[in-house]
């Protein structure tokens, strides 16, 4: 299949058929926001990230992490203990003592995070109360600011939507009167240099990104900034960004290489790049991103995919999936779905395609079992269950650990998909 | 509020699960939000066990909050009993669960299920996941063995002739370190014995097994972390005595055999005579002179430290430095078996401390859990894991257990491994200039991955036994700066790299005491006579 943005032949929900999406409550089988700080920590290479919380929050991260960063992590917890719940005098105190025994001994860190927890949150902890009395103490060495990761805001990727949402009212206020772009979600970095790249090449010269690497350079907002999302799950940071004046782009993510050239072309309309020059500039790329995908293509076309809810990514993914490489989408499930966010992605489902939004994690498994899908895409938890059933897995959690975004990675991400088919295809014993 | 990076344990809540995933027919209902299911993983993923935990969570969110999260609870339970139809239920609360005071085991109790429902109060704020698991049995084996206990003052009835003797093997869990192994090797042990086992809990067993552990004639407590609570109440009610002796290791294993022997009332002696361990040969083989008195540090749970120092110091011949648990309510056993070996206990739960303290004490050898792995590893000491928290690796295909003789050869085997052969490190020592023997050469049968030149750790300056050539160096009476002549520091760098800190630190300490400001050639071997072992 030739991958085509206009008049794209693959059958689509039409304009106001839109896709049946089911609601399910029950029991969620996610990690909670808490572990954005596996990869956001990482990201910005100044901030720390203080969870406060309880020994449970703790041996999330820890878990989450799999303890696979040697070295000390610029992250941890203020572990609460029985008198921090007596009274909240002395939990803030506790907090005091513990942010400055941390800074005295990181002298390093120029951004400090205090991310609430469900317990924090529970006993009416006010972190951003703390966060500004800590920061008046601190500054101008230490910034620091909060936000929540508990599992009773937050699922999985929405912490690092809390995270960014907590930094935009700190960005410096864009004094220029020239347009310029905003890459908002983290990346990796190897993806944001191509993008870097290809912005370049299509005349974007002002293109800064949301986190940045570092916390001295925060990228500017104002009423000129046009901002791109990255990622599917930053509902909150678009609303603060858009308080701040910007405007976002509407456009599908940067998944495969029909999500990447519409993503890209959303900048490329709004900054007036000619058409000519658009296809000059991405069609060698999206000609190898292509070519490479053709080799994954014989291994997912025509499978099965059936998706449990994890990162948000799971709407752009089935897209790509069933667009790019063919496959059939059994059940697309997400966390949460963002309708305005996804506009773009929906338009691009194939007609009839079932969303579930929330989870019954039983009742889900029920259905999976009874679909018998090729491919089940779940969390570490169920992966290794389902293996034993008989069903093919792949790790969600690997997705948002690895760079799958923009043309250079599309193989990848197939690759992603394609591994454990092949693997079970190998394995005789 | 404590300041953590890494934890040794999970919350008590993931050892209450540790004991409901090891058993059959139980069914856990736990008030957590939906971030806490990260626990499934540790099952599922590090143990690779091939079902779920048996929890159901209640994943209640901030909007539950305002509303009705015990009406949640009870539909949770509800429907995890219509759906599992589980011999019995265990039910609680996360640390989250707890603050928002439902109180699980009332609730349970108003939907009348018709099956025994163990309400576990786990105090989030205090405890951590091996006292969890520990009072989590203890309540289980309570309520489900409880009812069937004699009535106060009544005698254990003698056993018929011609019965064979019977014990209980109490400790095992989900995600215990070798628990699987160790189980089968000590049931093959007491076979030998002629003493049946009656139920292994809560490994493998179900809800009806608990209640029938008052039947055996005494309780092996393999993992007194978990099951010394319940051995004692069962000790109390039923009459059963239990072991002390922990297996492993050759020496504990033959107390072992002589101790529950005495428990059956069987003759020990011809299982003494024909067994043996091959790490006893192995030790004495003229091969193994080169481990005398290797430096060692151990760190993990209580037990496995305690056996642990006894093995490397008694039956391999290491030297113990320093020792120490993150478990403080085994604080004592450290205690005590620290003074056997002359050294300090380090008792704490903050993993900088002890990689401050390995860094310090520069062992050749470090024994630990996996954050020891990870210790070792920067600081480029070799390492061998010792105890929980374990990570996938430490769950391997083969058999491989730590208790009874076989776990004694997969110790000695796992132990030296990582360590220089003999002859090599001589050779090494030797000709420190030939080409290929390049500073932080690896075993050689360990692959060509260069050690890392020791490092201090990144926060614990105080400590630093970085190469540095200029040091500080603060006795008990004085501070003095010692500064190191270049013909020294080349002299040094001849010596191994995996003692050379220990020596530029005694070089420097020593000079400092005898008022030597420069250090030279001279000093470093004056340094090296005073230290001499
Ligand atoms: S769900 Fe809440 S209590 Fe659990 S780890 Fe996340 S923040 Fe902590």
């Amino acid at each position: 299949m030739t991958v085509q943005l206009q008049g794209c032949a693959a059958p689509a929900a039409q304009d106001g058929a839109a896709p049946v999406v089911r609601h399910e409550r029950g029991q969620h089988e996610v990690f909670c926001g808490l572990t954005g700080i596996v990869w956001l920590h990482r990201k910005i290479q100044d901030a720390f990230f203080l969870v406060v919380g309880s020994r449970t929050c703790a041996h999330l991260i820890q878990s989450a992490a799999g303890v696979m960063i040697f070295a000390e992590p610029r992250f941890g917890t203020a572990i609460m203990e029985e008198k921090d719940l007596a009274g909240l005098t002395d939990a803030n105190d506790e907090l005091d003592r513990i942010v400055a025994q941390l800074i005295a001994r990181r002298p390093d860190i120029k951004l400090l995070f205090l991310v609430g927890s469900c317990p924090s949150e529970v006993i009416k902890l006010d972190l951003s109360r703390a966060a500004l009395r800590l920061s008046k103490r601190f500054m101008p060495q230490v910034r620091v600011l909060s936000y929540t990761g508990s599992g009773l805001e937050t699922t999985f990727t929405q912490g690092e939507d809390a995270c960014l949402a907590s930094l935009v009212p700190e960005l410096p206020a864009s004094t220029s009167t020239e347009t310029s772009l905003l890459v908002v979600g983290s990346l990796a970095d190897v993806v944001e240099d191509q993008f870097i790249r290809i912005f370049d090449a299509l005349g974007i010269k002002s293109v800064q990104f949301l986190p940045p690497r570092n916390s001295t350079s925060l990228p500017s907002v104002g009423p000129n900034t046009k901002f791109l999302l990255a990622q599917p799950f930053l509902a909150d940071t678009a609303r603060e960004l858009e308080n701040r004046g910007a405007t976002r782009l509407a456009a599908p993510f940067p998944l495969g290489v029909e999500g990447t050239t519409a993503w890209l072309r959303a900048a490329a309309d709004a900054f007036g790049v000619d058409a000519a020059l658009f296809d000059k500039v991405t069609q060698p790329a999206r000609s190898r991103a292509e070519r490479a995908l053709e080799n994954f293509r014989q291994d997912l076309a025509g499978r099965r995919i059936f998706f449990f809810p994890d990162s948000q990514l799971e709407i752009p993914l089935a897209r790509f999936l069933s667009r790019e490489l063919s496959m059939q989408l059994v059940e697309v499930g997400t966390p949460y779905l963002h309708r305005e966010h996804l506009a773009e992605e929906l338009k691009l489902l194939p007609a009839g395609v079932a969303i579930t939004e929330g989870q019954d994690v039983d009742l889900q498994l029920d259905r999976c079992r009874a679909a018998r899908p090729d491919l089940a895409v779940c969390g570490l938890g169920l992966a290794n269950p389902l293996e034993a059933e008989g069903m093919t897995t792949k790790w969600a959690i690997e997705l948002v650990f690895t760079p799958i975004q923009g043309y250079d990675q599309a193989s990848d991400l197939a690759e992603l998909f394609a591994r454990p088919l092949v693997r079970r295809a190998k394995l005789v014993a | 509020m404590q300041l953590t990076v890494w934890t040794y344990e999970g919350p008590p809540h993931v050892g209450a699960m540790r004991v409901a995933t090891g058993m059959e027919g139980l069914h856990y209902v736990l008030h957590a939000p939906q971030g806490d299911t990260y626990a499934d993983l540790l099952f599922t993923m590090i143990e690779r066990r091939n079902q779920r935990p048996p929890v159901t969570y209640t994943t209640f969110a901030a909007r539950d909050l305002g509303k009705d999260t015990a009406e949640l609870f009870k539909t949770a339970a509800r429907g995890a009993y219509e759906r599992f139809k589980p011999q019995a239920m265990i039910v609680g609360a996360s640390c989250t669960g707890t603050l928002i005071q439902d109180d699980p085991g009332g609730l349970a109790k108003a939907l009348a299920l018709p099956v025994p429902v163990v309400t576990v109060d786990l105090p989030a704020y205090q405890r951590k996941e091996n006292w969890g698991a520990a009072e989590t049995f203890y309540q289980l084996v309570r309520a489900l063995a409880g009812p069937k206990a004699p009535p106060p003052g009544s005698q254990r009835p003698a056993r018929p002739a011609g019965q064979r003797p019977t014990c209980n093997l109490l400790g095992p869990t989900a995600l215990g370190f070798r628990h699987r192994d160790d189980v089968r090797e000590i049931t093959s042990l007491l076979n030998q014995l002629g003493i049946d086992v009656s139920v292994t809990a809560p490994m493998g067993a179900t809800p009806a097994d608990l209640a029938r552990l008052g039947d055996a004639d005494f309780n092996v407590v393999m993992y007194p972390e978990i099951a010394s609570q319940a051995a004692s109440w069962l000790q109390r009610m039923f009459h059963q005595p239990f072991t002390k002796v922990v297996p492993i290791g050759v020496s504990a294993t033959r107390e072992f055999i002589k101790e529950v022997a005495a428990l059956a009332g069987v003759d020990p002696e011809p299982v003494l005579k024909n067994s043996s361990s091959r790490l006893t040969w192995y030790s004495h083989s003229v091969d193994s002179t080169y481990l005398t008195n290797k430096r060692v540090f151990i760190f993990g749970d209580a037990t496995h430290v305690v056996a642990a120092a006894r093995i490397a110091s008694q039956e391999i011949g290491f030297k113990v430095v320093g020792l120490g648990t993150y478990s403080r309510e085994f604080g004592r056993e450290i205690r005590e078996a620290a003074k056997l070996y002359d050294v300090e206990p380090l008792i704490t739960d903050d993993y900088l401390e002890v990689e401050a303290k390995v860094a310090e004490l520069h062992p050749e050898l470090v024994l630990g859990t996996q954050m020891e792995r990870h210790i070792a590893k920067r600081l480029g000491v070799p390492c061998a894991v010792i105890s929980a928290p374990v990570h996938v690796q430490d769950f391997p295909a083969r058999y491989a257990p730590q208790m009874g003789f076989e776990g004694a050869n997969v110790i000695f085997d796992t132990w030296v491994h990582p360590l220089m052969m003999g002859l090599e490190e001589h050779l090494l020592q030797m000709f420190r200039d030939d080409f290929e023997f390049k500073d932080g050469a690896a075993p050689s049968h360990l692959g060509h991955a260069p050690v890392a030149e020791v490092a201090a750790p990144a926060m614990a300056a105080d400590v630093a036994i970085a190469e540095v050539t200029t040091t500080t160096v603060t006795t008990e009476t004085t501070t003095t700066t010692v500064v190191w002549a270049a013909d020294a520091e080349k002299e040094l760098r001849k010596i191994p790299f995996f003692v050379r800190g220990k020596a530029r630190r005694n070089t420097e300490r020593y000079a400092s005491e005898i008022g030597v400001a420069t250090i030279t050639v001279e000093t470093l071997y004056d340094a090296k006579a005073h230290f001499s072992r």
